[in-house]
C-alpha cells in the first residue's frame, strides 16, 4: 500500500479549509489538532460546548486554571474577545445554524452522508456528549479520519452499520489518502494522493468515488 | 428576605431518597463539591438520601464529587450525555454490573430539555438524534421539509450549584466557564440550593452583571475558597 498521511497531516490538510472570519467547533481528540494549523492571516473563531467562545491555546503547565477548559476538558485560554456563556445558550449557537464548520472523527461515514462515531456496540459504555447536535446544526460536517480501519477495512462505506450519529450530514472527508465530498448522496473525490491511482483508493473505499471535473493532488507538507 | 444558610447541613436539609437532583458543572468545572459531599456525608451517616436521579454532564470522575455518590450507592440512575472521564471506574462498574441505570441525553438536548423545564415549556422539537437510536419511541414531526424529534421537559427536586457572588436575594455570577448547566438547572428544579464563594449585600452585584436572577435561588450557603474538583484529581485526592 503506498504512503499515508499521519493525523497531523490530515489535521493540516483540513485547516487549509478554514475561511477567514469562520466559527468553529472542533471535536475532542484528533479534530483539536486542526487549530495548530491554521494559515496565517485568517481569523477564526473557537466554539465549545461548555460554553466559550474564543479560546486559545492551552497555558503552560502549572498555570492551568480548571473553570477554564474544552469541551475535552484541557485547560484553555482566552483570545482577546472572548465570551463565556451558558449550556443553552451554547447549543443555540450549535441548533441554530450559528456555527459554520463543526470538525468530527468518525468510525464510518456513508455516501449518503451518514455518520457513526458515538457507539461501537452493544458491551461498553455509551457516550454521545455533544456530537448528534453538532453534526444537525453547523453549516458544514467535515470528518477527519484514517481512510481505513486498524484492520485496513474501510470507513468510507455505502452505508453505516454501527449506530447513527447523524443522518445525511456529512459535507467533506479530509482522510490519510483522499479529500471527499459528499453531495447528492454520493461521494466526490476532491484530491487524492498523487502516488495512488484512482483504482487503488477505490479498492480501499466501500462506497464509489465519482469525479467531477478534475481531481487535485493531494500534497501534505512534514508536520 | 433571607435565603442564606447557616452552614452545608441547613443548606442540604430536606434532600429525601427517591428525588431527582441535578448538579451544576461539565467535568470539574462548576461541580459543587461541598455541596456534594455534605450529602455523601449525611448518607453515609443516615442511610439517606439514597435511590436518587442525578442529572448532570457527565458520571463523576475518580473518587471524589459525584463520583464518590456512586460509590457510596446513593444513586439508582444517572441522566447525562458522556459517562466517560479520566477515571470512569465508579459509574463505569455499576454501569456494568446493572446496579445503576442510564438515560443517555444529547448534550444540546439535555441542556434544552432543562431549560424548558424552567420556562414552563412540557415539549420541544430537534434535529437532534433524528434516525438514531437515541430517538427510537419518540415521536417524529416534519418542519418545512425536515424531520424533528419530540424531547420533553426535564425537571428536578432539587439542584445543587457553584456560583461565585451571590447577594442575599440569590442573585448570582459564575466564574469563567463554570456556569455551563448552572443557569438552566437553577430554573428547573423546585428548590435551588447554591454555594457561593462569597455572599454579599443586595447591591454588591451590578444588576447588568446578574447571570441568574435571584427568583430561581431558594438557599444560598457561603464556601469561601471552595475546592475545584478537577484540582484535587490532580493532587491525588481520594
Amino acid at each position: 500500500m503506498a504512503a499515508k498521511l499521519t493525523n497531523a497531516q490530515i489535521a493540516w490538510r483540513a485547516a487549509q479549509d478554514l475561511p477567514d472570519g469562520a466559527y468553529v467547533n472542533l471535536g475532542i481528540g484528533f479534530p483539536e489538532m486542526i487549530a495548530k494549523f491554521k494559515p496565517e492571516g485568517r481569523e477564526v473563531i473557537y466554539h465549545t460546548e461548555n460554553g466559550i467562545l474564543d479560546f486559545g491555546e492551552a497555558p503552560p503547565a502549572g498555570e492551568e486554571d480548571w473553570d477554564l477548559i474544552n469541551a475535552g476538558k484541557k485547560a484553555v485560554t482566552l483570545n482577546p474577545g472572548a465570551a463565556f456563556f451558558h449550556h443553552a445558550d451554547s447549543f443555540a449557537m450549535v441548533r441554530g445554524g450559528h456555527l459554520d464548520i463543526a470538525v468530527l472523527g468518525a468510525y464510518e461515514v456513508a455516501e449518503n452522508g451518514d455518520i457513526a462515531n458515538w457507539s461501537t456496540g452493544p458491551g461498553s459504555v455509551p457516550a454521545v456528549g455533544g456530537a448528534m447536535d453538532l453534526v444537525h446544526g453547523a453549516k458544514q460536517i467535515w470528518v477527519v479520519t484514517d481512510h481505513v480501519t486498524k484492520k485496513g477495512e474501510p470507513k468510507l462505506l455505502k452505508r453505516c452499520h454501527l449506530p447513527l450519529t447523524g443522518v445525511g450530514c456529512v459535507t467533506t472527508v479530509y482522510t490519510s489518502l483522499a479529500v471527499v465530498d459528499i453531495r447528492n448522496g454520493r461521494f466526490v473525490l476532491r484530491e487524492k494522493l498523487p502516488s495512488m491511482s484512482l483504482d487503488e483508493l477505490q479498492a480501499l473505499t466501500e462506497g464509489e468515488l465519482t469525479v467531477e471535473g478534475t481531481v487535485g493532488d493531494l500534497i501534505v507538507p512534514e508536520v | 428576605m433571607n435565603k442564606v444558610c447557616q452552614g452545608l447541613e441547613e443548606a442540604i436539609a430536606g434532600i429525601e431518597d427517591g428525588m431527582a437532583v441535578m448538579i451544576g458543572g461539565f467535568g470539574g468545572s462548576g461541580a459543587p463539591i461541598e455541596l456534594i459531599h455534605a450529602l455523601v456525608d449525611r448518607y453515609r451517616r443516615t442511610g439517606s438520601p439514597g435511590n436518587l436521579t442525578v442529572i448532570n454532564n457527565n458520571a463523576g470522575n475518580g473518587a471524589i464529587g459525584i463520583a464518590a455518590m456512586i460509590d457510596a450507592g446513593m444513586v439508582a440512575k444517572m441522566v447525562c450525555s458522556f459517562p466517560r472521564s479520566s477515571d470512569p471506574r465508579a459509574f463505569t462498574e455499576k454501569y456494568l454490573a446493572g446496579e445503576i441505570g442510564l438515560e443517555l441525553v444529547p448534550q444540546g438536548t439535555l441542556a434544552e430539555r432543562i431549560r424548558a423545564a424552567g420556562a414552563g415549556i412540557p415539549a420541544f422539537y430537534t434535529p437532534t438524534s433524528y434516525g438514531t437510536l437515541v430517538a427510537e419511541g419518540k415521536p417524529v414531526a416534519e418542519f418545512d421539509g425536515r424531520m424533528y424529534v419530540q424531547e420533553r421537559w426535564l425537571k428536578a427536586d432539587v439542584a445543587l450549584i457553584k456560583a461565585e457572588l451571590a447577594d442575599r436575594k440569590g442573585n448570582l455570577t459564575y466564574r469563567k466557564a463554570a456556569r455551563n448547566f448552572a443557569p438552566l438547572m437553577a430554573m428547573a428544579a423546585r428548590i435551588t440550593i447554591v454555594q457561593a464563594s462569597r455572599i454579599v449585600e443586595p447591591g454588591g452585584i451590578d444588576p447588568e452583571h446578574v447571570v441568574t436572577p435571584g427568583i430561581f435561588v431558594d438557599r444560598l450557603v457561603e464556601v469561601a475558597n471552595p475546592k475545584q474538583e478537577e484540582a484535587l484529581l490532580r493532587e491525588g485526592a481520594k
